[in-house]
């Protein structure tokens, strides 16, 4: 129980008194609420330190740091293949997609660029474990408003598409397949077709869910309306990803700048926003979005140019002097590598740009005024992975 | 074997003691059973899971396993904890479970205590278990529990209202408050003048059935009505500091409260012990009264269970609100109702 001297609160006080929703007369003592590090609804350990009047929150401020694992500073001592197995771990649902930045700045300072086919490939992955990713965001956040039986459909269909990672990487959650100058294999027979049928039961599932989750009224009334981030906000925040379109900005690196070495220029595409910028325009984005992935998917899968899909690059990888900066549109939002090397075989420093830790900066902004619940619904729908957080 | 049955009458103390033991076994297996096949099995499919699997034949005794698990943890009382009444909130939950059995009845005299005003009594000892439920949220010395325990407080109370006024327009129907006497009432009744089937109220009110299975999911604090226990935000809110023997205490109350408040849902909705073409004096029911019960039970757990696996959870206020502006004007719309047909008719 803190002391109701706080300057924060009694300010917050004052403010509702003023807009005649509170009595001052009934003076109620405030309460802080220190939700996490262990707790259900922070995918693992950020800890959220709430300030709480009833179940009414007046402030809420994330307190990150609890699985911090320094990867920017252990990528200075690892040669470039070595970090590529490391920053896997970043955001450990959608691994594959972390490689990809960092390889294609590394390709970008070393000239070189991957053959068609490992482009392809490259995206084709890429959005797969986008899929992954984001299906997972959707059965999970029907389990934080309660739903169950939303969590196990999203891991029992996302197991599709982590076969077919698995079938083309070797490995179903952090594949570290992507190489400097193109892919580590082709791949194996057959996986076309299998593509297709996961990418159609990936579809199915998603109306599935459109029907069991986020067409419910219960959860539309738990989401509609809740944890508005206005369009401004967002932007000034540097909310990315779907988070950013769902407040009606439209920018999507994928198709606004596209770095080389990714494809998305020759699959035919939308970009979803939503006006409203609520928790459930956040949800209905992603919920377009996975979609939208398992179209790419399934027209990049036809149009797989064949030959090689390795360029040709040194067995030892040195990366010549110089800076350089890619960023993709990743599963979380707008993820970069910032690499600068002295011509070593390691880097000198790698800055990364991961898009939860902006995302979750806006929490003590958006969950002010709202109920205990209601923070669940915005925490969910930001949708952090604790890893992208805290790196 | 009916007839033995009938022809038993045994000494006060005796019957008592009978009653006693087997209210004392009823309610820990019937828990046991609903666990058994709603939260594990049914559950799991629902899920495309496949549930308990090894303990047991089908993984039925994993309950069991679970439970002696529980016994032997350890009991631990936080520090900062009231713990006379910490201690003694479970025991209040269970207590309120155990009263409600007493009413429900298996057939016309297999109960254990047939009162003239049974479905008074139930919805009154219903509402017992608010208190272990405060008790146990405000002697835990824990935040979370404080607040799921007043969440539990505000819903309980609030969904009081619309089971006891559910319930009202099949009192008005049959004309009685006894239990036995509506399962009477709907066993030898007619549907203009067709006879075959009785009158299951569940016909004529079903209007009251949906606002009693709505209420009763409120009572047992269940999806979509589970905010006191809401593991996502409250964290298990008033049990959360409860381990071992305790908790098990409040997983037993929860399902034997679900499995009697089905039971009786069936006796007021579905007819409850009686099969159509039986009549209701008939010794048979000394055998046949508990399996019909038992089968309609059921049924309706199902419908409990199904919704409990399927719908996200209301906030507390939406909660309120739906109690308050949907399910009590509802109810009282179908007592005007029934009143009037009971007149005019």
């Amino acid at each position: 129980m803190t002391a109701t001297s706080d300057r924060e609160q009694i300010a917050a006080l004052a403010a509702r008194a003023n807009d005649n929703r509170v009595n001052l007369d009934f003076e109620t003592e405030g309460m802080t609420l220190n939700m996490g590090p262990q707790h259900p609804a922070t995918h693992g350990t950020l800890r959220i330190v709430a300030r709480l009047d009833g179940e009414q929150v007046i402030s809420a401020e994330p307190v990150p740091g609890y699985m911090h694992r320094g990867y920017e500073k252990l990528v200075e001592v690892r040669s470039y293949p070595q970090i590529n197995t490391l920053v896997n771990r970043i955001d450990w649902l959608g691994s594959f997609a972390n490689e990809v930045p960092f390889i294609l700045a590394a390709e970008k300072l070393m000239g070189v660029e991957a053959p068609p086919r490992a482009q392809w490939i490259r995206t084709i992955l890429f959005e797969m474990s986008r899929i992954a990713n984001i299906s997972l965001f959707l059965g999970d956040y029907g389990l934080q408003l309660g739903a169950m039986t939303a969590g196990f459909y999203a891991f029992r269909d996302r197991e599709h598409v982590l076969n077919q990672i698995e079938a083309a990487t070797g490995g179903r959650f952090h594949p570290n397949f992507d190489r400097i100058g193109g892919l580590k294999d082709d791949l194996p027979k057959g996986w076309i077709t299998d593509s297709h049928r996961a990418m159609d039961k990936l579809l199915a599932f998603c109306d599935e869910l459109d029907d069991l989750l986020v067409g419910n009224e219960i959860f539309q009334s738990r989401t509609r309306g809740i944890g508005v981030i206005p369009r401004d906000i967002a932007l000034s925040y540097g909310l990315s990803g779907a988070n950013l379109r769902a407040s009606g900005v439209d920018w999507d690196l994928r198709r606004d700048s596209c770095p080389p070495g990714l494809v998305y220029d020759q699959a035919d595409w939308k970009v979803w926003t939503h006006p409203d910028g609520d928790c459930f325009g956040r949800t209905w984005v992603r919920l377009q979005e996975t979609r939208e992935a398992a179209l790419i998917v399934k027209q990049l899968l036809d149009t797989i140019p064949s030959g090689p899909v390795m360029a040709k690059v040194p067995r030892i990888i040195k990366v010549p002097e110089g800076e350089a900066y890619v960023e993709t549109e990743n599963p979380l939002g707008a993820m970069g590598y910032y690499i600068i090397s002295k011509g070593d075989l390691v880097p000198f420093r790698v800055k990364i740009r991961s898009a939860s830790f902006n995302n979750i900066s806006v929490v003590p902004w958006v969950a002010r005024g709202a109920y205990v619940p209601d923070l669940i619904s915005i925490l969910g729908s930001l949708y952090f992975i604790l890893g992208d957080i805290d790196r | 074997m009916t007839l033995l049955l009938a022809a038993f009458d045994p000494p006060y103390w005796v019957s008592t003691l009978i009653k006693v033991l087997v209210i004392s076994i009823v309610v820990p297996t019937t828990a046991l059973i609903l666990g058994m096949v709603f939260l594990f099995k049914v559950m799991s499919w629902m899920q495309s899971r496949l549930g308990p699997q090894e303990a047991g034949p089908r993984g039925t005794l994993q309950l069991l396993a679970d439970g002696v698990k529980f016994l032997q943890k350890e009991d631990i009382a936080p520090f900062g904890a009231d713990r006379f009444i910490f201690r003694t909130a479970p025991l209040v939950v269970l207590m309120s479970t155990l009263l409600l059995y007493v009413a429900l009845p298996a057939s016309a005299h297999l109960v254990v205590s047939d009162l003239d005003v049974g479905v008074f009594y139930v919805l009154a000892v219903s509402s017992l278990s608010v208190l272990g439920v405060l008790m146990a949220g405000w002697a835990s010395a824990n935040k979370y529990s404080l607040m799921g325990g007043l969440r539990a407080a505000g819903q309980l109370i609030a969904y009081e209202l619309p089971m006891v006024l559910a319930v009202l327009g099949v009192v008005i129907q049959a004309g009685t408050l006894s239990l036995n006497g509506i399962v009477f009432a709907q066993a030898n009744g007619s549907i203009f003048g067709w006879d075959a089937i009785g009158n299951p109220y569940i016909l004529t009110q079903f209007v009251g059935f949906f606002i009693f299975l709505a209420a009763v999911q409120a009572e047992l604090t269940q999806p979509p009505f589970d905010m006191p226990v809401a593991e996502s935000e409250i964290v298990s809110g008033y049990q959360v500091e409860y381990t071992g023997f305790r908790f098990l205490i409040f997983f037993l109350a929860e399902f034997a409260t679900a499995f009697v408040f089905a039971g009786i849902a069936s006796v007021l909705f579905l007819g409850g012990w009686a099969v159509p073409w039986l009549d209701t004096a008939s010794d048979w029911y000394y055998v046949l009264g508990p399996v019909v019960l038992f089968a309609k039970v059921m049924i309706v757990s199902f419908i409990i269970f199904w919704v409990r696996f399927t719908y996200p959870r209301f906030r507390e206020d939406q909660l309120q609100s739906f109690a308050w502006k949907i399910l009590i004007p509802l109810a009282l719309a179908n007592i005007v109702v029934t009143s009037v047909l009971k007149v005019v008719l």
